[in-house]
């Protein structure tokens, strides 16, 4: 195996650009999944029956369409969405080209995870706001997602990790990328360090992300 | 000041309707302390909730200071919620909030302007007794200081009436008294008018001045606390009344001293409560008496005692004594050996 020295500095260039690449992916991704994903999930939440804004039809229509969606691996959602993606933002390639499908892939995942985060929350709290004479937007926002902040902190945690893996599929609409490298170069071109390399790098990622999201969400949780 | 006429609960689900309130009537009047009673599935719980239309009557009224709920748009029933303030069983306080942001969140989020509101958290907190622990988090507090934070957070809004839902049903029983007496000063000194339910005799003698028994969605029985004490009419009335009063003779003794001379049980109200009555009985009669059991305790206004007692002697003499016994404002009643 060739020296650590060697490796870098044939492939330092290379491995620097696509950590971004996927760094850039994931938090453009997160940032717009979150904001679709957090208020279906309070959706999810408030039009159960017997909730605060019962309605069947549109519980049980979101929750098959989430479904649906969630059923579709991303490999396949990718190619899938295609017509759409140049549709939305007008190419189907690269880092923007991979932001629709991506987005259409964690949103529904965030939407399932705050709704478990937000079911947690002790219904006698939502009662004692609701006796006091709050509004119902208001405990929405400032009891029920904010009591629900630790799990919600921890829901994410678990999407960033599951983002990270679908943009290794990212290449292949030419958007790079860690997983990219990894499969062009560390499998194609049968050069092992770069896989081994990446592989390092992706678990120090996920490492180092898992443990921010624990302390985090230890913190939020104040007991 | 609460006004309940013939509020009828049923709840629906696939295959059974459970009726959970039967035509229930009553009234609270500003100022009291007002308790209801029964086991649970009574349906106690579910009345205190159809008082702020946390659950909506299938039918009747709820008037709360003249306003009919019913007949409120939903706004309406929002500035009327204000002012009626509740307190639970499992405190629901806000874990991620300080005590002191427990009782700020909600006066902001009711319209409470920012420079009033730590003004009122801090004079609510001070009422309760928590005045150095507004840094903390609920977590660190005792099941009594949480209580105490929710109802400084009821008290913060400066309600009329407030609702109380087995509030101390969870605390031990020095805390419950120590939150009890934090009622009674909420009722005196603010006048606060207070509905409060509960499964435990314990709670209406010490702060009650009316209270209604309620068993299978029904009120059974209503009326001053003292009453209910002395002339419990239902059943259900008198096992509450005896669980606080523990009078279990073995039925051996009782047979065998039936045969010696009548077992009596007095109740003492009142005055009456802390004479000698018994001991004068043998001074002045041919009889010996023998206590069995006996016990008195203080309701909120009077004490109220209850004897039990074996009288030995002739027919006559005991007679007598009955009669001298009633003379001085003691209820005499015969116990039997099946009772």
């Amino acid at each position: 195996m060739a020296n650590f020295n060697e490796v870098f500095d044939r492939w330092g260039g290379l491995i620097w650009e696509s950590t971004l690449a996927t760094f850039q992916m994931v938090t453009i991704s997160l940032l717009i999944s979150i904001i679709i994903g957090l208020p279906l999930g309070i959706l999810l939440v408030i039009t159960r029956p017997n909730k605060s804004f019962d309605n069947k039809y549109l519980y049980r229509t979101l929750n098959i369409f989430i479904n649906v969606i969630r059923s579709i691996p991303f490999i396949i959602l990718l190619f899938a969405l295609l017509p759409f993606t140049r549709l939305v933002v007008g190419t189907s390639m690269g880092v923007r080209g991979v932001i629709v499908p991506l987005v259409v892939y964690t949103a529904p995942y965030i939407a399932r995870l705050m709704e478990s985060a937000l079911l947690e929350v002790d219904k006698g709290v939502l009662e004692a706001y609701e006796a006091m004479g709050i509004k119902t937007k208001d405990i929405i926002w400032h009891v029920m997602v904010r009591e629900a902040r630790p799990s919600i902190i921890l829901g994410i945690t678990i999407a960033v990790i599951g983002l990270i893996g679908a943009t290794a599929m990212a290449g292949l609409v030419g958007a790079g990328g860690l997983g990219d490298v990894a499969y062009r170069f560390g499998h194609l071109r049968y050069e092992p360090e770069v896989m081994y390399v990446t592989i390092i790098i992706l678990v120090i990622i996920i490492q180092v992300i898992q443990t921010i999201g624990n302390i985090l969400a230890s913190r939020a949780k104040k007991d | 000041m609460i006004e309940l006429k013939h509020v009828s609960k049923t709840f629906e689900s696939k295959h059974q309707q459970v009726v959970a309130l039967n035509d229930v009537s009553l009234q609270v009047n500003k100022g009291e302390i007002f308790g209801v009673i029964g086991y649970s599935g009574a349906g106690k719980s579910t009345l205190v909730r159809c008082v702020n239309f946390l659950e909506k009557p299938s039918s009747g009224q709820v008037i709360v200071n003249g306003k009919d709920l019913g007949q409120m748009t939903v706004e309406q029933l929002r500035a009327a919620r204000q002012n009626i303030g509740m307190i639970f069983q499992g405190f629901n306080l806000l874990k991620t909030a300080t005590v002191y942001d427990n009782i700020a969140i909600p006066l902001k989020l009711t319209g409470v302007p920012a420079d009033q509101i730590k003004e009122k958290v801090e004079k609510y907190l001070a009422i309760v007794g928590l005045s150095d622990k507004k840094a903390v988090f609920p977590n660190q507090l005792s099941g009594g200081q949480k209580q105490r934070v929710a109802i400084a957070r009821a008290l913060s809004h400066e309600p009329e009436v407030l609702l109380s839902d087995e509030a101390t049903s969870a605390l031990d029983p020095e805390t419950t008294d120590s939150i009890l007496s934090l009622l009674l000063k909420i009722n005196r000194e603010l006048g606060i008018t207070i509905l409060l339910i509960t499964h435990e005799m314990h709670v209406i003698q010490k702060i009650c001045d009316r209270v209604a028994v309620m068993e299978n969605g029904q009120i059974i029985e209503q009326g001053h606390v003292i009453d209910i004490y002395t002339h419990p009419e239902n059943t259900t009335t008198e096992k509450f009344v005896s669980s606080i009063f523990p009078s279990d003779i073995p039925i051996e003794i009782i047979t065998e001293l039936e045969k010696q001379g009548p077992i009596i049980q007095l109740t003492f109200v009142g005055p009456s409560a802390d004479q000698p009555a018994l001991s004068m009985l043998s001074k002045q009669f041919d009889i010996h008496t023998n206590i069995l059991s006996g016990n008195i305790v203080q309701l909120k206004d009077q004490p109220f005692g209850k004897l039990i007692a074996h009288i030995k002697g002739a027919k006559v003499e005991t007679d007598k004594a009955l009669n001298y016994l009633r003379e001085q404002g003691v209820q005499v009643s015969e116990v039997k050996h099946n009772g």
